[in-house]
């Protein structure tokens, strides 16, 4: 087997040294009733493997060959040769979490600049060096508020965050005696603060909205933030789109004490769902709990600025069951391809890639606009995603765009029953949206309906 | 090592009785299975603790250990300069790297505390089993 | 530095990791010390709709202060400088004991890459997404055979929360028979998540003390096992490298109280192809894909942790489900009311699951080969540094050995130091974190990726070590010497937190440390 490099006289020899007669003696502990061998395929060759897989790629529809403006959570953003060319490279590919810090200093640079990028784009001071993805790392924050305000069992959680993220919530939540409100939205798309304001009260920990939300409506962090602090519960600010972060005001600067949620818009391919990016930064006073790793600057035995783990305490490995999360591997490999993309764009493309993507989505919200039979009903501002309304049911509408190389959107039917969600759907823009490609689909919404 | 006018606990806190006022701390042992102490958690003035209870927790780099108090009362100060430098319990476990002091409300638990000799044998046997 | 061997037979350690590395200053600056205003590295197509905006302005952001501005040049540079700082795989034996450090083949990379997986929408209409639907079809038909099991999810985001979903599944099974029980049974030689899972799924944790022989007490199981206890978890073999060989009595005394058998497959990689977790009594198992199935670690990640279940536990799988039609076309399945619902977005880590799939199908049914080679490698090793390192436990070895430093320790050297000695002969360390039940562990797992001239050199490195422990202890108390960064201060980065980098002018930049 290619990927075996032990020749039949080191295998003999190694017999020998052990002083058993055959491999299988080694496998003695295993009791013999349970062992058999797997109904498997033959091995295949390289060549039979990209001809196999291959196919399986051709069968479905994607960025690269599609018109594209599916969205809700997971984005189709410009990614730069280097960044994806710089992931191949063995050291950052085939290393693993940098406990040893004198033979790992690049990934552990590589984290201290992920880290400071993200403060910088939520406007906080702490991030840590990822999480899984959006959900999760939701799920994380809620926790580490939990910790941060002791006796108070409630999450107050906009139902304007990302359904799969509120549906990961209740699943974390159903064991640990904590409870989840939802607060609604108004008719303009965006939470309903004063509904929401009136569900907070001295049994939350936490009050969570998601901006741009799951329907695209930029939200009001501060009255948010407001409605939050006002009773002692801490302000969760979360986002699902990152690439929005360098264009609206990041909850940072609006008084959030925790920021979460997915940094795929950030450098990460779409990878059909995943491996993403999820983050979580914080406030100062609250670094000691946040979840996940964590790495610090310090110096090596000649005095040279080095960096480290640090705060390992709160983990899982030190702390067991009494830890802050069981999370052990994060996301290192995105968080690598993030830094890149962050460093390469930095101040000024990061700023064009949500100026363009929020133009081009604003011309798209026009011409759809003026198809007759489709309307967008939520009249708050967006940023590059927005609910359109289709004259008849939006999930077979979308089937038909796409048998035209057309990925139209997604439909909301797929997480709500409301009979008016069903003619709706969610259309993302990004820069790497064409104004032919938005023709193109103006003019096929026209004609499929 | 261990001082002889000291009581001691299996958890390896020490307690020095003055009047009615307990001083609590870890012993020389802990210090060094703990390594570099980089963190303490220590409770606020005032806090009511039963012998045995959780009172705070003491981080290394690579561990961290739980304190438990050995004998109940009020803690009436805690040991500000340890918390700003932890480095302190390292160098005089004993001494100014003291923990937390408290008001005794009983004095039949002190005798259930070890002396320095019982406390060097327990933890000769602990070394054993490893 | 000049290294002496005094294992004829194995010849010259490697060479030291310094070496190879591009000469000093070995220190690389942040890549935000590297902007300079103006520099541009990157390029958008100028924008082809009229420039609106419909934000408020009230809702909009200023400059991003301190972000970068640097160019291409400049960051492919400091990437790749960066990345020599690293110690690889590729590079040299990796033996992190638990993580299973092997080979990641590079075809993997190039399928997972693939437009059709890479630039694919979870979202997209099923009609064409029917290569993506197959593919994880595929890789759960494949799971399912490996394991013995009835299904498998592939959702969970790594082995933590592979852990988490099938304890929650355990205690939506035992719910429905209306008693969640309250406690999880954990031996004392697993990993730190197996107690944070079990805590998070809402059970209290249990300890089992190991017997001398480093497996499980099955009179302490016995004794422990009572009909309060939802699960016992149990990682198989356990994380001394031994094999539970009284595993199936072990499933009858779980089984007889009505509790559920979790194993911990963190260490799949020593049976993979040779025995089914299912024949064994086990009712669910987490898989690592990172472990076993050779998706890249990449510096910490991404993981993957599917989970195979019994038919007893079905029901609760997180939804969708992946499911064929009778027409052999796929769909997602969310109407599944009694599933402990979702753990994340989406299907999982899918790129993950085309290079599980790609590294499978590489091996077939020859796949019990990697558990051969990685039992013979850690066998190897262990026959050649019994006697020089203290052995707690010396039942069998499946692909680990775990070591302790407590005859060094007599010297004043631990298993740290002797660590960081390796890297001087041009070796990652071994895991010396844990298994807390061996204290001053050196926990060995060669993987089935090297060959004997690579453990002739490894064996030859620990034991020049040991011999320098006894001659010259100070060269190994202050090791690495080689290395890009001599010892890093841990205790200084944890006492003194500086967690990023700032801006001029706005507070302590990283400069400004203390020390």
């Amino acid at each position: 087997m290619k990927f075996l490099p032990t020749s039949d006289a080191d295998r003999e020899a190694m017999l020998a040294a052990i002083g058993v007669s055959s491999v299988d003696d080694l496998f003695a502990s295993i009791p013999a009733s349970v062992r058999q061998a797997p109904d498997l395929p033959p091995p295949m060759s390289e060549i039979e493997i990209r001809r196999f897989f291959g196919g399986l790629s051709a069968k479905n529809a994607h960025a690269k060959d599609c018109a594209f403006f599916l969205g809700a959570g997971l984005y189709n953003h410009y990614v730069s040769a280097v960044a994806d060319q710089m992931l191949y490279r063995a050291e950052w590919l085939t290393s693993y979490t940098p406990y040893q810090p004198e033979v790992s200093q690049g990934t552990l640079q590589s984290i201290f600049e992920f880290q400071t990028h993200i403060c910088l784009l939520t406007g906080m001071d702490v991030a840590n060096a990822s999480l899984y993805e959006g959900a999760s790392a939701l799920v994380e924050a809620l926790l580490m508020a939990d910790r941060l305000v002791r006796g108070r069992r409630r999450a107050v959680l906009s139902r304007g965050i990302h359904p799969e993220y509120r549906e990961t919530v209740l699943t974390y939540f159903q064991n640990l005696g904590l409870e989840v409100v939802e607060a609604p939205l108004a008719a303009d798309g965006r939470t309903d603060v004063s509904a929401l304001a009136g569900l907070v009260d001295e049994t939350t920990f936490a009050v969570a909205v998601q901006s741009p939300n799951f329907r695209g409506a930029i939200e009001d962090w501060a009255a948010i933030s407001e409605a939050a602090h006002s009773r002692g519960a801490l302000f969760v600010g979360v986002v699902a789109e990152a690439a929005s972060l360098a264009l609206l005001m990041p909850p940072g600067e609006a008084g959030a004490d925790i920021v979460c949620g997915e940094a795929q818009s950030l450098g990460v391919p779409m990878h059909n769902g995943g491996p993403l990016l999820g983050f979580l930064s914080c406030r100062t006073a609250h670094q000691r709990q946040i979840p996940g790793r964590l790495v610090g600057q310090t110096s090596d035995a000649e005095g040279r600025r080095a960096f480290s783990l640090t705060l390992s305490t709160r983990e899982q490995h030190i702390r067991r069951e009494k830890a802050t999360s069981n999370i052990c591997t994060n996301q290192g490999l995105m968080a690598l391809a993030s830094n890149i993309h962050m460093s390469l764009l930095g101040k000024k493309g990061l700023r064009e890639v949500a100026s363009q993507s929020h133009a081009k989505a604003e011309y798209l919200k026009q011409r759809i606009a003026a198809v007759p039979g489709y309307r967008l009903p939520d009249s708050a501002p967006t940023f590059n995603e927005f609910v359109v309304e289709a004259p008849g049911p939006a999930a077979s509408l979308l089937s038909r765009l796409a048998r035209r190389r057309i990925l139209g959107g997604v439909a909301l039917s797929r997480w709500s029953r409301e009979p008016a969600d069903a003619r709706r759907f969610l259309v993302a823009v990004t820069e790497m949206n064409t104004r032919e490609e938005m023709d193109s689909l103006a003019q096929a919404l026209g004609e499929a309906s | 090592m261990n001082p002889e006018e000291l009581h001691y606990t299996q958890s390896h806190e020490w307690v020095r009785i003055d009047g009615d006022i307990g001083t609590i701390g870890i012993t020389e042992h802990a210090q060094k299975e703990l390594g570099e102490i980089v963190y303490l958690e220590l409770p606020e003035v005032g806090h009511l603790y039963n012998a045995d209870d959780e009172f705070g927790t003491v981080e290394s780099v690579k561990a961290v250990s739980e304190l438990f108090i050995p004998i109940s009362g009020e803690i009436v100060e805690i040991n500000r300069a340890a918390v700003a430098e932890p480095g302190i319990v390292n160098d005089d476990p004993f001494g100014d790297g003291w923990l937390i002091k408290l008001k005794v409300t009983t004095d039949d638990e002190i005798r259930k505390l070890m002396t320095a000799d019982q406390y060097a044998e327990y933890v000769e046997a602990e070394e054993k089993e490893k | 530095m000049s290294v002496e061997i005094d294992d004829p037979t194995a010849g010259a350690a490697a060479p030291a990791l310094g070496d190879r590395l591009h000469p000093e200053p070995r220190h690389e600056p942040l890549v935000f010390e590297r902007s300079g205003a103006g520099k541009v590295g990157y390029s958008l197509p100028p924008l082809d709709v009229p420039d609106v905006s419909a934000i408020p302005a009230g809702l909009l952001r200023g400059e991003i202060e301190g972000e970068t501005e640097i160019t291409e040049v400049e960051v492919a540079r400091h990437f790749t400088r960066l990345s020599r700082l690293n110690f690889s795989i590729d590079e040299n034996t990796y033996p992190l004991g638990s993580c299973t450090m092997k080979h990641n083949p590079r075809i993997n990379e190039e399928m997972a890459r693939l437009p059709g997986f890479a630039a694919s929408h979870p979202l997209a209409p099923e009609e064409v997404s029917a290569g993506t639907l197959e593919l994880a079809w595929r890789l759960e038909q494949t799971l399912k055979e490996l394991t013995g099991l009835a299904r498998v999810t592939l959702q969970p985001a790594a082995g933590a929360q592979g852990e988490l979903a099938g304890i929650l599944m355990v205690r939506a099974a035992l719910a429905k028979t209306g008693n969640p029980r309250t406690t999880v049974l954990i031996p004392d030689s697993a990993h730190g998540t197996n107690p944070a899972s079990a805590h998070f799924a809402g059970y209290k944790v249990k300890e089992l003390k190991s017997n001398a022989r480093g497996t499980l007490d099955l009179d302490v199981l016995e004794a422990a096992m009572t009909e309060d206890v939802a699960a016992l978890m149990l990682t198989v073999p356990n994380t001394l490298g031994i094999f539970e060989d009284r595993i199936l009595e072990i499933a009858q005394i779980v089984h007889a109280k009505g509790g559920y058998l979790y194993c911990d497959g963190a260490n799949f990689n020593s049976f993979v192809g040779i025995a089914r977790p299912g024949a064994m009594g086990i009712d669910v198992m987490h898989m690592n894909l990172h472990k076993t199935f050779s998706t890249p670690h990449g510096g910490g990640g991404p993981g993957s942790g599917p989970v195979a279940v019994a038919e007893s536990l079905v029901p609760h799988l997180p939804r969708p489900t992946i499911e064929r039609r009778d027409d052999g076309t796929f769909f997602l399945d969310f109407d599944r009311p009694e599933s402990i619902g979702r753990l994340r977005t989406f299907l999982g880590n899918y790129g993950m699951f085309v290079r599980a799939l790609a590294y499978i199908s590489s091996y077939g049914n020859r796949i019990g080969e990697v558990a051969r080679g990685a039992v013979l490698n850690a066998n190897y090793i262990r026959a050649g540094l019994t006697g020089v390192y203290h052995l707690k436990y010396d039942a069998p070895s499946m692909h680990e050995v775990v070591f302790s430093d407590k005859r060094q320790a007599e010297k004043g050297v631990h298993n740290g130091d002797i660590g960081k000695r390796l890297m001087d002969y041009g070796f990652h360390p071994p895991t010396i974190s844990f298994p807390l039940s061996v204290h001053g562990a050196l926990m060995i797992e060669p993987t089935d990726t090297e060959g004997r001239s690579g453990l002739d050199a490894f064996v030859a490195a620990m034991r020049a070590s040991a011999r320098e422990v006894e001659e010259d202890p100070e060269i190994v108390l202050k090791a690495p010497h080689t290395t890009p960064v001599k010892r890093v201060d841990e205790v200084g980065a944890a006492r003194n937190l500086i967690l990023r980098w700032k801006p001029e002018g706005s507070g302590s930049g990283t400069g400004d440390r203390k020390s």
